[in-house]
């Protein structure tokens, strides 16, 4: 697979069904879900040099558990090796179910729901303070809108109109164990953002060109900090595994595999 | 040590601009030294101690050193999570700042008592933990510690006037303070309670018994060597703390006898049951949980028995 050129969602998704399936292990679903946006973020979005140049913008994978979508970009832009990325959920690997620092790429450590946005939060404060034009990147779950300390950031990035922080809200209706329609309605959620103070907008998390517009046009410089929601497919790009709450944690059968990999295609 | 917090790191945040002080919506009028003299290095986040963690977090990814301020619960229990994932695990220099320690929010109640805070930080292998005996104290440890790297917790008292004799502001990391020596038995304090340590001896003095105090303000790193070294002159040893009984000081110090076969009988004297009910001032508060000088000073002498 070629490195340091462009990434597509194709490459992204083709990653995490093979490393998924060598490491045997799940968040299959949710790294799906997020492939395209990860590829318009590491694609045209992320200002990124170089992983330890202090001026790049930062990204936070609020939603730790689709790390392997994070990994396959890392591994796109060149930041880690093939042979790294086989080391996947391996004994001494670097690269756990959830991304951890250390990695050149991971700015913040995560796995655990709610924190991600405080720290973008911070990062955008201090690009601020600093006068750097650097900006955040914070990448969460809808269902990991049900932490208040989501809200707590919400608030403190609009009262301190953080405009280089940009949340995005991956909406694919689910979480672990079932529709977020069923668990906690937040339906819908931009309307939470708005009343928060933020300049909303939503998507098709599936539409690069569109996201990419989007994202192109948040003013960064000034007002106030932006919430892309991103109507997302759980699952997208595998038929079987789409909206179902299974894929949430389980790993593929080698048939499944195959009919996942058959289904992708040859990404043309 | 309100003041001599805000005033010591007012006069370092001048300097150096790197310093910021977040506070939870809490400090009134005892932040004003920083606070009016440095306010573009001032933030109040609101009542949201979560966020004040992610936020300090960000900040020191960015080359900050933030200080993250709130009574001591408040910083150390409520984003213990945040704590745990943000700074530690980044090991970002990130200053937690608990103010009033056991009983010193006295009548306020239970949920503003600092109990287990030590605790909760000394089991984090990379949490550095400063807990001063006096203002004078406070105000060396925090210049001698303000920049070090990695995540610090202080755990600061509200009492800005009482000095403890002997200790003469002097703190180093990793290292105890002897304030006074005598044969029979060693003390080791940490904290606002010191003083009431002080007066235990005084009385024991009176009655012929002469007893080391020693301050323990600094753990992670332990002061091993200092405690293995003045432990091992004495038959008996007394630990004191306005702390739960398990976790802190009185668990280091029971460590450091086990590990090093030591010869010394211990008395750990802190806080054993939930202090539900009954509530009043911190000098109630302490008598009820066996913390005034005339109780160290009996427990003293029973060990000694």
């Amino acid at each position: 697979m070629p490195k340091g050129t462009r990434i597509s969602s194709y490459q992204i998704r083709h990653i995490i069904l093979q490393q998924s399936k060598r490491a045997g292990v799940g968040h299959i679903g949710s790294g799906l879900s997020v492939a395209d946006l990860i590829a318009v973020l590491y694609d045209h979005v992320l200002h990124i040099p170089h992983p330890d140049d202090p001026e790049r913008d930062r990204f936070v994978m609020s939603k730790g558990h689709a790390a392997l979508a994070l990994y396959a970009a890392l591994f796109l832009k060149g930041w880690i090796t093939e042979e790294q990325l086989n080391t996947f959920c391996a004994d001494g690997s670097m690269l756990g179910v959830h991304p951890a620092r250390g990695l050149p790429g991971v700015d913040f450590s995560t796995g655990s729901l709610g924190m991600g946005l405080s720290f973008g939060a911070g990062c955008a404060l201090a690009a601020k303070l600093q006068h750097s034009s650097r900006r955040a990147f914070v990448l969460m779950s809808d269902g990991e809108c049900n932490e208040g300390s989501v809200w707590e950031a919400a608030m403190f990035a609009a009262h301190h109109q953080l405009s280089n922080l940009v949340a995005i809200v991956d909406l694919n209706g689910q979480q672990a164990l079932g529709y977020t329609a069923d668990v906690l309605d937040l339906t819908p959620m931009g309307s939470h953002w708005q009343a928060f103070g933020w300049d909303v907008h939503d998507v098709d998390g599936h539409d690069v060109v569109q996201m990419a517009a989007v994202l192109d046009s948040f003013n960064t410089a000034e007002g106030r900090p932006h919430a892309l929601i991103a109507h997302t497919v759980f699952g997208k790009g595998v038929s079987f595994m789409e909206g179902q709450i299974k894929w949430h944690y389980s790993p593929l059968s080698d048939e499944e595999y195959d009919r996942a990999l058959a289904e992708l295609g040859d990404g043309s | 040590m309100r003041k001599a917090f805000a005033e010591t790191l007012a006069e370092l945040a001048r300097q150096d601009p790197r310093i910021i002080l977040l506070t939870a919506d809490l400090g009134y009028m005892a932040l004003d030294p920083f606070s009016r003299t440095v306010p573009d290095q001032f933030i109040n986040v609101g009542v949201a101690e979560q966020n004040l963690v992610g936020v300090g977090t960000g900040l020191a990814e960015a080359g900050f050193i933030p200080f993250l301020y709130s009574i001591a619960p408040f910083a150390a229990l409520r984003p213990y999570e945040f704590i745990r994932n943000g700074p530690i695990l980044h090991r970002l220099p990130v200053r937690i700042v608990g103010v009033g320690g056991g009983f010193e929010y006295g009548p306020n109640g239970m949920s503003h008592y600092g109990l287990e805070d030590i605790a909760l930080m000394r089991v984090q292998p990379d949490m550095m933990i400063v807990c001063p005996a006096d203002f004078h104290q406070a105000r060396t440890a925090i210049q001698k510690t303000w920049d070090l790297p990695g995540p610090i917790y202080y755990r600061l008292g509200k009492d800005d006037l009482s000095v403890v004799p002997g200790l003469e502001g002097e703190f180093e990391v990793g290292r105890i303070q002897i304030l006074s020596e005598g044969a029979d038995l060693a003390f080791l304090s940490m904290g606002s309670i010191t003083n009431e340590v002080v007066a235990a001896a005084e009385k024991l003095r009176r009655g012929g018994v002469r007893a080391t105090v020693a301050v323990v303000s600094s753990m992670n790193p332990d002061p091993t060597e200092d405690l293995v070294r003045l432990l091992a002159r004495f038959p008996a040893a007394v630990s004191v703390e306005a702390h739960y009984l398990n976790g802190a000081l009185g668990s280091l110090v029971a460590e450091v006898i086990s590990e090093n076969k030591l010869a010394c009988r211990l008395k750990r004297c802190g806080i054993r049951a939930t202090p539900e009910g009954l509530t009043g001032s911190q000098t109630f508060m302490e008598q009820q949980h066996g913390l005034s000088c005339n109780a160290l000073a009996e427990a003293a002498r029973s060990l000694l028995e």
